[in-house]
């Protein structure tokens, strides 16, 4: 028999024929919609795969994606990405944190600028490889930078875990951890000064399969029931995204509104209960916490519980790191498009004071923001 | 531009572009450098010159090391503007406390790839700095090689040409990834890393019509499709489905988002052939053994001038870009 190799495993679910079989069925249904649809996928993650693998082009008129807020990196407060430049910036330290987060600049630039002037920042691919980092290092501190949904929660636990059980006394934390049902509630529930009301712009949900491979569907149950949104979890591959877009649409046919899981491969109504305790155990909700482009949400973010104040980078330098707010950009209007008001290019800095390199707003930041991939995908999308 | 130099201008993409044209291309501007050629043309178009610093982390890492890099890249340089590489110069930087073992096994693999190329070293220099000024060894090579076939240019594809590349993609740069600390990956994967310059040699030998011909280094295939696209005026039309991957690339690539036409190679060329050609282009480069599963990629057309576009095999498109930014891993 021959090795089994990571390519056979998902090219089933990017087979053109799967994918244009889906299209053509999305079609038919989609003739049936009572009113076109918006849906919002909700993570970083699906707004890329959408994008590149241009889905939208397959998809017929009344069927409209709203990008969500789901990035880490980009919804990361400049305060918070401060906070990090001058973490950085102390003697004998060295700033821990994951992937492209050290792109993305704050007020005073970001953790690749703060590098460029002689600050230790290291990029990792799993926080456990924070521990070898340590070990090498035992005279300097090690500030790990944690960032991400509930997908990567569980890991930085498992750090903290080890750290306390060994006794481990050069590993600090910087808690940036938020969620994602309490930013979903907020973009339907949200007024503004402008708008009567946001309401009735997302008319249904597209839930990322790895948060709830963590966290089970179950976060998600309020969404049917209380705010009248289909949720459907669902997989990165094209095809479980058009399966899924499938299922939105007849639950609209069929006059259904539930949570489903598209993503049966992983995800189960429970979750990883192991993760989910370990979670519980370190950390606690943060009362408000402030998402670049959406402002202060509540009960969104996690900080450390209490008891583990010795870990806690946020507590042990609060003399050194600063509170005041900073408003985003004033031509800025991430706050909109993640809200489903506006597209990327109807924005007036868009492609010209805003670009992948030099971003303003949160949408530009990253990969996965909605204005970095019109960006980047242009005119090609619908 | 930023006001302290960050890795990303470094990167063969974007950043790094706007670093070359707005200090260097500024201050040295001339007609031949603003050509903007894998080598100069010189001396009537009878000569190529090129020059090329080597610095890879680590040293010595599956399928070559920083020698064997060094002689490789500044001879695949000459190799693209259709000229065998003849005379090269060789300098190094290294660090004190350098393992003098070590630098001999550099420049033993140096040796034995100025040979393959049937190239010599005719001058260098030799710096030692103090411990932390360089990272171990840096190695800088210039070449002049005698120009086999005139015209070999990157300002003159058409729609008359096709696009092929040599082999599959991104090996370099997965294999130097997954070997960099940090990222404790284990593969059987190994660079790419080779000469080019019998393989070029062959294609002109049978009289191939050759438009242009580029390694595909740092930003990989979709920086030099890009420069292309730009260079000449054209639309550049990717067949997605028809780009070469190997299996372990393809895992790395998933693993952390990146796409491995993005990716370093260096043993790797993007070829513009005469439609006609096609064919007898194919034929001679799979008999070389690390081009054996070189394949057409892309047609020419005039729908979006500048521009790169990657068809999908269910009938989407989208641009593809160059690269910009440091690599960095997706976080999720």
């Amino acid at each position: 028999m021959s090795e089994l190799q990571l390519k056979d495993l998902y090219d089933g679910f990017r087979n053109p024929e799967v994918i244009k079989g889906f299209a053509k069925l999305i079609a038919e249904e989609a003739k049936k919609l009572p009113h076109p649809i918006n849906i919002m996928e909700v993570c970083g993650g699906h707004t890329h795969s959408i994008m590149k693998f241009g889905l939208p082009q397959l998809l017929p008129d009344n069927i409209n994606f709203i990008h969500g807020p789901g990035c880490p990196v980009c919804i990361m407060p400049k305060e918070r990405i401060d906070h990090a430049y001058i973490l950085a910036e102390l003697e004998d330290t060295i700033l821990v944190t994951l992937g492209d987060m050290i792109k993305v600049p704050g007020s005073r630039g970001s953790l690749q600028d703060a590098r460029a002037k002689g600050a230790d920042v290291r990029f990792i691919y799993s926080p456990l490889d924070t521990l070898k980092i340590a070990e090498e290092n035992p005279e300097k501190k090690i500030i790990f930078f944690a960032i991400g949904f509930e997908t990567t929660t569980p890991m930085t636990t498992a750090l903290i875990d080890i750290v306390l059980k060994r006794q481990i006394k050069n590993i600090f934390f910087h808690i940036n951890h938020v969620t994602v049902p309490e930013v979903m509630v907020e973009l339907i529930d949200s007024r503004d000064e402008h708008v009567d009301s946001y309401n009735n712009r997302i008319d249904a949900f597209l839930g990322p399969s790895h948060v709830s491979v963590i966290t089970g569907s179950k976060i998600y149950e309020k969404f049917p029931k209380e705010y009248n949104r289909p949720v459907v979890v669902a997989g990165f591959e094209p095809v479980d995204v058009m399966e899924a877009i499938f299922m939105i649409v007849k639950q609209f046919n069929e006059g259904r509104c539930e949570l489903e899981i598209e993503y049966k491969r992983l995800v189960t109504h429970d979750g990883n209960l192991k993760a989910q305790a370990l979670i519980e155990n370190y950390f606690e909700k943060a009362s408000l916490f402030k998402w670049r482009g959406l402002g202060n949400v509540p009960e969104s973010g996690y900080k450390l519980r209490p008891q583990f104040a010795d870990i806690d980078a946020e507590r042990i330098y609060a003399d050194i790191l600063p509170r005041e707010e900073i408003e985003d950009h004033k031509l800025c209007i991430c706050g909109d498009i993640l809200r489903g008001m506006a597209k990327p290019d109807e924005c007036t800095i868009f492609g010209t004071a805003c670009k992948p390199q030099t971003p303003l707003g949160s949408c530009m930041v990253s990969s996965e923001g909605a204005c970095a991939a019109y960006y980047k995908y242009g005119n090609l999308l619908k | 531009m930023n006001k302290q130099i960050t890795l990303a201008m470094g990167n063969g993409g974007e950043e790094n572009n706007e670093l070359i044209s707005k200090v260097f291309y500024k201050a040295f501007k001339n007609d031949i450098l603003e050509k903007s050629e894998d080598a100069a043309v010189i001396h009537a178009g009878e000569l190529a010159f090129s020059t090329d610093s080597f610095t890879v982390s680590p040293l010595f890492f599956p399928g070559g090391d920083i020698g064997k890099l060094a002689i490789c890249g500044t001879c695949n340089d000459l190799a693209m503007m259709g000229a065998k590489p003849k005379y090269l110069t060789c300098s190094v930087i290294i660090e004190e406390g350098f393992s003098t073992r070590e630098l001999e096994k550099i420049v033993r693999s140096m040796k034995k790839e100025l040979e393959s190329n049937g190239a010599i070293v005719v001058s260098g220099d030799t710096k030692v700095v103090p411990r932390g000024s360089v990272d171990k060894i840096f190695i800088n090579t210039t070449g002049i090689g005698e120009i086999q076939k005139k015209g070999i240019s990157s300002n003159s594809i058409s729609k008359e040409d096709v696009i092929l590349v040599s082999r599959d993609l991104g090996r370099h740069g997965a294999t130097i990834f997954a070997a960099r600390e940090g990222i404790e990956l284990s593969s059987s994967l190994e660079s790419d890393c080779a000469s080019l310059t019998h393989q070029v040699q062959a294609l002109i030998e049978a009289g191939v019509k050759i438009t242009a011909l580029r390694d595909a280094t740092r930003g990989g295939v979709s920086a030099v499709l890009n420069e292309w696209a730009k260079q000449s005026n054209i639309c550049i039309e990717v067949q997605e489905d028809s780009i070469p991957v190997s299996a372990e690339v393809y895992g790395i690539c998933e693993m952390l988002g990146f796409e491995a036409v993005n990716l370093a190679n260096e043993g790797t060329f993007v070829l513009a052939i005469k439609k006609e050609d096609e064919q007898k282009a194919l034929n001679i480069l799979q008999t070389f053994e690390n081009s054996s599963n070189a394949v057409k990629i892309a047609d020419v057309s005039d729908e979006y001038i500048g521009k790169v576009v990657l068809l999908s095999s269910y009938g989407t498109k989208r641009f593809l870009d160059t690269p910009t930014g440091e690599l960095l891993p997706r976080i999720c």
